[in-house]
């Protein structure tokens, strides 16, 4: 879990924390899948495991979007949406890294297109570890995460703010540069 | 003073009762496909979370299109009889509602429309054919009605369905007609082309961020209630305020189980049915109601 600068003093007013107990309760979660990984997501949405029973659903935008999933290993080429889809997304919102890819390359590790540490591009709230994580394994995050937003601890959306240069000077060493250029974004 | 707490009520228990039928409705919807489903206040805490994120707006256009969508819907809602519960009585006529109704949706499409994404146009556009599409047939069979009881006052054709048995058994063929309409104005599958989140990233809905998110979903939920509140009015007899959610709320789960268990039609051939089925029976109403039958 990333914790880098968290001071845990709770300096939340009472709004915020009546808020976070209702974005806790109604998480939806983007509709954009990118390793390996997506393939255990329909599992957990479906009868077999049921993410709807905690308030969790997908959500075909980012506009309306809380809980952004990073499914697996990144391509250098899907990094630059997965920033553009990040930066569209209303705060607060909260990142999830599957699998060790996104913690450290996983057995992509020395691949030419892939990146490593997805930490240093989006701020992440939760990792689940395993190459691929059960849906069991997505549950416990999911919970996790809950009770994190409850505590007010998740609060990726608030680092990327305060430390925007330092993700942004990461973004583009990798990239070179973050806009793309194709025929939907120009 | 007793006008405005009638109002009051209107507008309370569309919200309360709008948001709670249609968690039961998620329940329903779940159980049907084998799951626990969501409790039945989830829809709440949608909304009430919606409100506490921080959105975008898109422009004046978009703000505009929203506050006029949704006080459209709501200036409807309050000419819209609750069985024999009504805001203003003697003004509850269907033209009226009708004619209301039309600011809440423009105001939709023209909200939507300003936010410059093309899905949000496609859906508009969508809406707007499919809306081509069940308005004739409903309207038809709807005018035989008014013509059947020389008024088009709501509360008056209430009053003499209570003496004299629900519309749907002396207009088994409208009111079937009816429901399949009622089906595509509640943009629920077969007829879900407008929305269709996989195709079209929720159409109208694909630029609206937190507080205009949660204001199209109450927006949302009160159209549902005007809609399904008139089925009830013209065809179920109404009735007293409980009798009358008792009624809403078994239309509610019935269009809810149809729609669970079909997949979505493409918009041209959505419109190709309401054209050719509901139509075609909408005339055999016409021609019972014209011919006394
Ligand atoms: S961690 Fe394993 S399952 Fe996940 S993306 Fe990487 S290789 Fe695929």
């Amino acid at each position: 879990m990333s914790n880098r600068g968290n001071v845990k003093i709770d300096e939340r007013t009472v709004w915020e924390k009546i808020a976070d107990q209702l974005r806790s309760r109604s998480m939806w979660m983007l509709h954009y899948c990118t390793g390996c990984g997506a393939v255990e997501l329909p599992p957990s949405m479906t009868s077999r495991f049921d993410l709807e029973r905690f308030g969790i659903g997908p959500m075909a935008t980012p506009r309306q979007a809380d809980i952004f999933l990073i499914t697996g290993y990144l391509s250098v080429k899907t990094l630059r949406r997965v920033i553009y889809t990040y930066e569209k997304m209303p705060d607060p919102k909260y990142v999830i890294g599957f699998g060790s890819c996104t913690i450290n390359g996983g057995i992509y590790y020395d691949s030419y297109a892939t990146i490593n540490r997805l930490d240093y591009y989006i701020p992440v709230d939760l990792y689940i570890a395993g190459c691929m994580p059960r849906p069991e394994a997505i549950f416990e995050a999911f919970t996790k995460l809950m009770e994190m937003i409850r505590k007010g601890e998740a609060n990726g959306w608030k680092r990327y703010k305060e430390n925007y240069e330092w993700y942004k000077q990461n973004q583009l060493r990798s990239l070179g540069e973050v806009i793309i250029h194709d025929e939907f974004h120009e | 003073m007793a006008v405005a707490a009638r109002v009051a009520g209107v507008l309370l228990t569309a919200f309360f009762f709008g948001l709670t039928f249609e968690g039961i409705g998620r329940k329903v919807t779940a159980r049907i496909q084998k799951r626990y489903g969501p409790p039945w206040y989830q829809n709440f805490i949608d909304v009430l979370k919606t409100l506490t994120k921080h959105g975008w707006t898109h422009g004046w256009i978009f703000d505009f299109g929203v506050v006029m969508a949704l006080g459209g819907v709501i200036a409807t809602l309050t000419f819209v009889p609750l069985g024999n519960f009504v805001a203003f009585p003697g003004l509850d006529n269907f033209f009226v509602i009708v004619y209301l109704f039309t600011v809440g949706a423009l105001g939709m499409a023209m909200g939507m429309v300003g936010t410059g994404n093309p899905w949000a146009s496609i859906g508009v556009a969508r809406a707007l054919t499919l809306m081509l599409g069940y308005e004739v047939p409903y309207l038809i069979v709807i005018t035989s009605l008014l013509y059947n009881f020389k008024t088009s006052n709501i509360s008056t054709i209430v009053e003499i369905q209570s003496v004299n048995g629900w519309n749907i058994f002396r207009f088994p063929i409208g009111a079937l007609v009816a429901f399949i309409c009622l089906q595509g104005m509640l943009g629920k599958e077969p007829f879900e082309a407008p929305i269709a989140p996989a195709e079209i990233a929720s159409g109208p809905m694909v630029e609206l961020s937190a507080k205009y998110m949660g204001l199209l979903m109450l927006m949302n939920t009160f159209m549902e209630f005007v809609e399904i509140s008139i089925f009830v009015d013209l065809f179920l007899g109404g009735g007293n305020y409980f009798e009358f959610l008792l009624k809403y709320l078994t239309v509610w789960i019935f269009a809810i189980m149809i729609s669970a268990v079909l997949p979505r039609f493409r918009i041209e051939q959505a419109v190709y049915f309401y054209w050719t089925v509901p139509l075609l029976l909408a005339f055999i109403q016409v021609f019972l109601v014209v011919a006394g039958m």
